[in-house]
């Protein structure tokens, strides 16, 4: 670590360049870069599992079985018509409190109820995490019930893209299919799921471009983010710190600002690349340009 | 059949068992002298100096979670920590919810903080941090009640004149006033608690036992005394 370099050792002598490069390798300040990664990350795990949710929820919701169908259905009609934050602030209590429960039922000897007044109290052993367990456990877990939120919210609009996707994929080339004498499962897996892409890309990249904006949620939850740490070194800060300074949000929030419009504008070029991958050889507008083009 | 569905998904859950007391110990961080991140990344701070001290008398063994101030109280009934550092005043709000142990401060004032002199501090704008002992006085004096999550914000918006002044505990705004060449102390100072405790489960009988032990004990030395001389200069109020 850089701030272990002897120059660093005497903040309060520095002046100018290297005052500010002591300051920008302060412990604290690898805690807010390595905090870009827990946001990528959290975008490189939440997507795909979002899109598992999604192609779940609009295959249960095409389905013949009435209770699938149902499921399916319900699910992307109820997450869609709760406001996100809400969605964000009760999934994770829920399934924390629904696994200290479970736990609780398992582990503790206690007949005593886990809800005692205003409190919910397990036994040391149904804690999750364990309280002797390491911080970076408490932090992984607080993580992984925030990628199941915003799987849970971003899988319902996926969901109901996907949905529509399968709907707008012609139905002349099913039923061809279909008269090639492929049963349904068949028809699904080798002409709906790959044509369904192109319908599905317009909608889904806006998705993803919506998920991007919401990783500051992170904060929210409780999840040390981007957003947590440059509120936390933006702030004034006296003597008492090490490195005193004033105000400086602005800028720390500035930096975020530049951080997320770099992410979507790598983001657009790469979908359009995208989007003219899966046009090539289909029968639709942008398909019908290229051929053109070509 | 139930059971045993249950069983497997509880010991898929399960990683590494172990019964050591860990004691959580919640706090703001975001409140120096009494509690701050500090550049390390990891709590510091007058609370986290005492807390040690008393958990090592004590013969606990401790970890630090930081938590934000409007939820620090729900968070710690819901048993996501253990206790509350956190300059956190009692008062019989926060006792028909939590319980205290002994104070380990005595009774602090609070001060008005604001760009110039002569703001009307009975009919203005007074910024305060939400859910606080400050905000309730500000809600009951009169002014309009300006509510920020922490203290930081509340002094900005005196500083960008959102608000006419602010009011906060007194050690926490005089590095403000003392360091920066905008902000003075107006008005009278108020004593406002009953000083401050930490705060524990009410459930949580043997460990405020624990806790009121420790305090005892390093009242009785000095300890606490020099802590606070250390954190909050030679002014500021000790125990006798």
């Amino acid at each position: 670590m850089a701030d272990m370099l002897a120059q660093c050792a005497e903040p309060g002598s520095l002046q100018g360049l290297s005052w500010l490069m002591c300051y920008l390798t302060s412990g604290k300040h690898m805690l807010f870069y390595g905090s870009f990664l827990t946001v990528l990350a959290l975008l490189a795990i939440t997507a795909p599992i979002a899109l598992l949710f999604g192609f779940g929820g609009a295959v249960a919701s095409r389905s013949r079985i009435p209770p699938l169908r149902w499921f399916g259905k319900i699910y992307t009609s109820m997450v869609r018509g709760v406001p996100d934050i809400i969605f964000f602030l009760f999934v994770p209590i829920a399934l924390d409190q629904g696994l200290e429960w479970l736990r609780h039922q398992v582990y503790c000897d206690s007949d005593a109820p886990v809800r005692q007044g205003n409190e919910f109290i397990v036994c040391a052993a149904a804690k999750l995490p364990l309280s002797s367990s390491p911080g970076w456990v408490h932090d992984t877990y607080g993580f992984i019930l925030a990628v199941v939120a915003f799987a849970i919210v971003f899988g319902a609009f996926a969901a109901n893209v996907l949905y529509g996707a399968m709907q707008a994929v012609p139905h002349a080339q099913l039923e061809t299919a279909e008269a090639y004498g492929m049963n349904s499962r068949q028809v699904t897996r080798r002409i709906l799921i790959p044509q369904m892409w192109v319908y599905a890309l317009p909608g889904l990249s806006n998705l993803w471009m919506i998920l991007i904006k919401a990783t500051p949620l992170l904060f929210l939850l409780g999840v040390e983010d981007i957003v947590y740490w440059a509120r936390e070194l933006g702030g004034a800060k006296s003597s008492a710190f090490t490195y005193p300074h004033s105000d400086w949000r602005l800028y720390y929030f500035l930096v975020i600002l530049v951080f997320y419009l770099l992410m979507t504008w790598c983001s657009e070029k790469i979908l359009a690349r995208l989007t003219w991958r899966l046009s090539r050889g289909q029968a639709t507008l942008g398909g019908e340009a290229i051929r053109k083009g070509a | 059949m139930k059971k045993l569905i249950l069983t497997a998904a509880a010991l898929a859950l399960t990683a590494g068992m172990g019964w050591a007391d860990t004691v959580r110990m919640g706090t703001e961080g975001a409140y120096p002298p009494y509690n701050l991140i500090d550049d390390k990344g990891e709590v510091g701070g007058f609370e986290r100096e005492l807390g040690d001290e008393l958990c090592k008398r004590a013969e606990l063994e401790c970890t630090w979670v930081t938590n934000d101030w409007d939820s620090i109280i729900p968070n710690l009934v819901s048993g996501n920590y253990d206790t509350i550092l956190a300059a956190m005043s009692i008062n019989d709000e926060r006792k028909k919810v939590i319980a205290f142990t002994d104070p380990y401060l005595p009774p602090a004032p609070s001060s008005y903080v604001a760009l110039e002199e002569g703001v009307d501090l009975e009919g203005g704008v007074i910024a305060a941090q939400t859910s606080t002992v400050q905000s309730s006085y500000v809600a009951e004096s009169g002014a309009t009640l300006l509510e920020f999550a922490n203290i930081d914000e509340v002094l900005a918006a005196v500083r960008n004149g959102e608000a006419d002044a602010a009011f906060g505990d007194h050690e926490v705004v005089k590095p403000y006033v003392d360091e920066g060449d905008d902000l003075m102390f107006v008005g009278e100072q108020v004593e406002l608690d009953e000083g401050i405790g930490i705060g524990v489960r009410q459930s949580d009988n043997e460990l405020r036992e624990k806790f009121n032990t420790a305090i005892a004990a390093v009242k009785e030395d000095g300890k606490l005394n020099e802590l606070i001389v250390k954190w909050f200069g030679e002014d500021a109020r000790t125990w006798e």
